[in-house]
């Protein structure tokens, strides 16, 4: 640890990326990428959840409000869910909150959801170094203060999905 | 509970422990920088660097700081929790705290391992520990839930490793359902003649078990039968198993054959599974003499009567018991069991995609599989080694890693094809005396007693050939190679390119997972390697348990391997199950889902999001009712209720946010 | 559907007769078709052993004028019946658009000179065209003077199904026997259908080059072929140039002549000999077919 990779580093816009990798694909897929050794970029924070389906938008308002440049959601695939449908639940609130980060003006690149099944420790590098250099060329989130009633309303409007939400 | 649990005048005081992991974390990352940065935090009274936290005095040293400093939370930093969670959780409880006061850091799987820059490498761990002392402060006291567990085990697939786990489980009193998808057990094993370095008789050390397993009055024997659906958890599995119909009544079937004699068909016309195609069946027949259950089947693809309709039924006629049965129907069992052991086994290596081989192309081009059949007594040609033109081989060849060690199919090593090329070359010689040719890349023979086969072998004078066959090919260059097989190969020990002319080829052909792995992986809700083999929990100290609690892994579904290896993982699987019911109940990891009534308005959102049915609603309170005993811990239904209501233990929103501050705001 | 003709320099020159049978069956089957304006060297053999950049940027040259000159063509299909420059204009193709560094120097290239590669291309190689886009059926139902008795070894040679096996096995194909059977001949079954012709070793490495090609003519002839079928130039006059001096060398008795499939193809439609270039293979078709009416070699 030199010092003249601390200025180094201080120079650059390292992006921060808060990862939700549910417990049973993409957590052990994250594993898998240290137990082979994999480098990626150091960049993301993974926090685990049983399931991709317990990613609360607010989660995602809460990381971009705290000053996270991008939120990565990692879920089995389609159809190996460890609760059945989970991930089908993560998709339809990824899939609609994702056009109403365009509306905050976060771009797209932020947030993000992929599939990594617990095989696939080389994906899980692959979309953290893509997404960090995605990030890295977009520059830092800059957000004006998002008001937390707005986050309210976010949920109620989810809520009011999830009834309709077989629909989706 | 004990009296740590409370915080006094609302004092948190937290302990940080961080681990070198020798030099796996503390290569990369600055522990003692992380430790030091660890005490800066509020409410941190003391934090310590060891070199191995997961070790007993490592142990001693948390349970040893919990008394000295009285702490009420703690921290570890070291593996994934999928290795050590539940390390640390006893030793925090057995220091007098609530087993969930504790939060665990991973910097060794996804920092020092990952990580280039060792700055960066320490900065990412610094971040995570914050989140985790953050976390920490809201962590509940919990209890884990203790359920009953059903002593009835499953057992999937018939093959020798089925077969052994089974036995296993049954001889413990415990009762077992074996279900196989193929109309008997016995799996490859029962295909082979010798098994390699000792040269039993493959039938005659299996087959007694097989008899076992149909005798034995703690196990139901379920084959031409396939696993529906699974539902529950470990220590509560529902299945539902799908009986195929064999167009014989099983219960009154004894197996005397008078029916396939009496077929109107007078000669088998049809492919012989159990003889990979070597030999023909009728429509009704016995898959081979040993088969368990000795019972005959009917096969509606080639039968006359389920075909036109018109057959005079003969085999009806001769059969005394009245035990064939054209009107059966598939049928359903429902069935609870405690554990669930897998023992799908593989499939070989289909050496048409290797087409410069020959393989279906030139009738002498044989599998391993084919010849484990030909040299075998009981096989098409009571083992003589005759080729399909009738001729006795002089020469033959045997290709190495036909379907391994090749990045255009397999990458990775069959494990077994060395070994049973080094057999099936001895039988050959042994029945022929033919000259044979081993192509290989590497001879890998570790196991006992093997390198002294493979010597044994070279004694013998079977030839061996460095070097990656390029071709089977059928043009001759020299008189001497008219109508013959021309195996063209650069000899690597010798530098030059060779063609040998042989009269049979046999590709050594390597495992793969089933086709439908896939589907059997999503069944039972457990991992697969991208090649379609199933995941263990972990490679070294997990290897018959999955990911998912309750169902184990055994023999080659879990990848190649050989026989004694195969039967050491049934056993161990068996083991595994059997410590799992034994013991009468299973400890759950309190991860449920649960309601705060007071703020439940009653919207039913969760209820429709809820996979499990764990959700109602109660229409007299007007509110949701959680039952946890149903609920996995999936989460989503907190994601949807508007109020906050829902809860997860372990997962509370509080619990997230601070995570989610913790790695933010760290600096 | 319309096409491009890319012939490559070979199909004007040593390959003459590939050129006139190609063009005279194209008619046949009123294949609609024009010939690339202004195109250029393939990029192949010396030049990609020498230069492998600026032997695609060539190749991407082609492709950009064809684009050009099929401007309105969602999808541009260019029949290449050189095998070589069908390979290459493949090649090409796939590391533009796989390899970005690459494509960008060679789109910056193009650029220079005021052209663009935008990715329409679909290289094909006649037999292709025939047997999936024309189909057998219509093949079979233009058949005058059907094949019958020839007996013919296809010879597809290294570069049309490998490495890239766009519309056939690598290894062993079956597309121009399929063809042969359809013009009524007997398709002969062989093992070397895409091994080495020596290639251009006939020029430098002669004793090498020659023992490849007589192990393709050798083998053939054994097998019971009557005529060898062909689909490159270079293959085709290393199987029928040395057939002589192979007999020396190697104590043989090779005597098959090697023609290009379209002119078998052009046979069974019955046209004349002359329009498919009959007269100017080396080893003449006389031998084989004295007995059949109208296929008399003609004299050059």
């Amino acid at each position: 640890m030199s010092n003249d990779s601390q200025t180094e580093n201080a120079q650059q816009f390292e992006p921060r990326i808060v990862a939700f990798f549910c417990n049973w694909c993409t957590y052990t897929a994250a594993d898998l990428a240290g137990t082979s050794r994999l480098k990626y970029a150091p960049n993301v924070r993974v926090i685990r959840i049983m399931c991709s389906g317990r990613l609360d938008p607010q989660f995602v308002v809460k990381a971009f409000r705290d000053g996270a440049d991008g939120v990565l959601i990692g879920g089995c695939h389609p159809g190996d869910c460890h609760y059945q449908e989970g991930n089908y639940k993560a998709y339809r609130r990824y899939a609609l909150f994702q056009s109403m980060l365009k509306h905050m003006g976060i771009e797209e690149e932020r947030f993000r959801l992929e599939w990594i099944s617990a095989s696939e420790g080389d994906k899980v590098q692959k979309v953290i170094n893509e997404m960090t250099e995605q990030i890295r060329a977009l520059g830092p989130l800059k957000l004006t203060s998002v008001p937390s009633y707005r986050a309210q309303e976010v949920q109620l409007d989810l809520a009011g999905v999830g009834v309709e939400g077989e629909l989706l | 509970m004990s009296a740590f649990d409370i915080q006094e005048n609302g004092d948190f005081r937290i302990g940080v422990f961080v681990c070198d992991c020798g030099i796996n974390i503390a290569g990369k990352v600055n522990v003692s920088a992380v430790a030091e940065f660890a005490g800066t935090l509020p409410n941190v009274v003391v934090t310590r660097e060891y070199k191995f936290m997961c070790s007993d005095p490592g142990q001693e040293l948390i349970q040893n700081d919990v008394k000295e400093f009285r702490l009420n939370r703690v921290v570890v930093a070291s593996c994934s929790p999928l290795m050590h969670e539940a390390t640390f959780r006893r030793a925090t409880a057995e220091a007098g705290l609530n087993q969930y006061f504790f939060q665990m850091v991973n910097i060794r799987e996804h920092v020092s391992w990952v990580t280039e820059n060792e700055y960066l490498a320490t900065e990412k761990a610094k971040a995570l520990v914050a989140a985790a002392v953050r976390r920490v402060k809201v962590h509940r006291a919990l209890e884990s839930k203790s359920v009953p567990v059903n002593p009835d085990v499953l057992v999937v697939g018939g093959g020798i490793a089925g077969i052994h786990a089974a036995l296993t489980i049954a001889n413990a009193g415990k009762k077992v359902y074996l279900v196989e998808r193929e109309p008997t057990i016995g799996g490859h094993m029962a295909k082979f003649d010798k098994t390699f370095p000792t040269l039993d008789c493959a039938a005659c050390i299996l087959t007694p078990k097989m008899s076992s397993v149909k005798a034995h009055k703690n196990i139901t024997l379920w084959t031409y039968s396939e696993i529906d659906k699974v539902d529950g958890f470990a220590g509560n599995f529902t299945v539902r198993v799908k009986r195929k119909p064999r167009y014989i009544k099983e219960e009154d079937c004894v197996g005397c054959n008078l029916c396939v004699e009496a077929c109107i068909f007078k000669e088998g016309k049809f492919e012989d599974e159990f003889n990979v195609g070597l030999s023909k069946r009728k429509p009704i027949y016995m898959p081979f003499p040993q088969a368990t259950p000795s019972v005959v089947l009917i096969d509606p693809e080639t039968c006359l009567h389920f075909k036109t309709g018109k057959c005079k039924q003969k085999c009806v006629e001769v059969c005394e018991r009245g035990a064939i049965d054209f009107n059966q129907q598939e049928e359903f069992k429902e069935i609870n069991v405690g554990a669930i052991i897998l023992a799908t086994g593989f499939k070989t290596f289909d050496p048409h995609r290797i087409s410069e081989y020959g393989y279906g192309v030139y009738p002498n081009v044989y599998t391993s599989l084919e010849i484990e059949r030909l040299v075998n007594a009981s096989g098409p040609t009571q083992g003589e080694v005759l080729m399909r033109d009738g001729r006795k081989p002089k020469s033959v060849a045997i290709i190495h890693c036909v379907g391994s060690r090749d990045r255009k199919t397999n990458a990775y090593c069959s494990r077994v094809c060395c070994m049973y090329s080094l057999k099936l070359a001895h039988l050959i010689k042994e029945r022929t005396g033919a000259e044979i040719y081993n192509y290989y890349i590497d001879m890998r023979t570790p196991g006992k007693g093997y390198e002294e086969f493979y010597d044994k072998l070279l004694q013998e004078g079977v030839h061996f050939i460095r070097g990656r066959v390029a071709e089977v090919t059928n043009w001759a260059m020299v008189p001497s190679e008219e109508d013959k097989l021309i195996i063209r190969a650069e000899d690597t020990l010798i530098g030059v390119a060779r063609r040998v002319p042989v009269d049979m080829v046999i590709l050594s052909v390597g495992l793969e997972a089933h086709d439908d792995a896939g589907e059997v992986q999503r069944l039972f809700n457990i991992s697969c390697s991208k090649e379609g083999w199933f995941l263990e929990r972990h490679p070294k100290l997990a290897p018959v348990s999955t990911f998912t609690d309750g169902i184990f892994i055994a023999g080659a579904c879990q990848g190649p391997k050989d026989i004694p290896d195969t039967v050491a993982q049934a056993g161990a699987a068996a083991a595994e199950a059997l410590a799992m019911v034994d013991i009468g109940h299973v400890e759950l990891e309190p991860n449920t889902a649960n309601v705060e009534t007071v703020m439940c308005s009653g919207c039913k959102t969760c209820i429709s999001m809820c996979p499990f049915s764990a959700i109602t609603f109660d229409a007299e309170n007007w509110r949701a009712e959680f039952n946890e005993a149903l609920c996995k811990g999936c989460g989503t239904c907190v994601v949807t209720c508007p109020t906050g209501a829902a809860q997860q233990h372990l997962y509370t929103d509080d619990e997230m946010y601070e995570e989610i501050e913790g790695v933010l705001h760290y600096v | 559907m319309r096409y491009i003709y890319y012939p490559g320099c070979s199909l004007k020159g040593t390959g003459r007769a590939y050129e006139e049978s190609v063009l005279a069956v194209f008619r046949a089957l009123e294949l609609q078709f024009e010939e690339l304006d202004d195109w250029n060297c393939c990029g192949a053999t010396a030049y990609m052993a020498i230069d492998e950049l600026q032997a695609f940027t060539l190749a991407a040259r082609n492709l950009a004028l064809a684009e050009k000159q099929f401007a309105d063509e969602e999808e541009v299909n260019i029949i290449a019946p050189c095998s070589a420059c069908y390979l290459v204009l493949m090649k090409a193709q796939h590391y533009i658009e796989e390899y970005t560094e690459i494509g960008d120097q060679i789109r910056s290239a193009l650029k220079e000179c005021h052209m663009e590669y935008e990715g329409r291309i679909r290289i094909r190689h006649p037999l292709d065209v025939f047997v999936n886009d024309i189909g057998l059926e219509k093949i079979k139902s233009l058949v005058r003077k059907p094949l019958d008795g020839l007996r013919v070894a296809s010879y597809y040679g290294c570069q049309m199904v490998r490495p890239y096996k766009v519309f056939d096995h690598h290894y062993s194909p079956t597309t121009m026997d399929d063809l042969m059977r359809a013009l009524g001949a007997k398709a002969v079954d062989w093992s070397l259908k895409t091994r080495c012709c020596g290639g251009s070793l006939t020029g430098t490495i002669e004793q090498v080059g020659m023992r490849l090609s007589f192990i393709l003519l050798n083998e053939a002839q054994k097998r019971g072929a009557n005529v060898i079928a062909t689909s490159c130039p270079l293959c085709q006059f290393n199987l029928e140039c040395y057939q002589g001096s192979m007999n020396r060398k190697f104590n043989g008795s090779v005597d098959l002549p090697a023609a290009y499939f379209t002119q078998l193809m052009g046979m069974a439609y019955g046209i004349s000999n002359r329009e498919l270039g009959l007269q100017r293979l080396f080893v003449p078709m006389t031998s084989q077919f004295s007995k059949k009416e109208g296929y008399q070699h003609v004299g050059v």
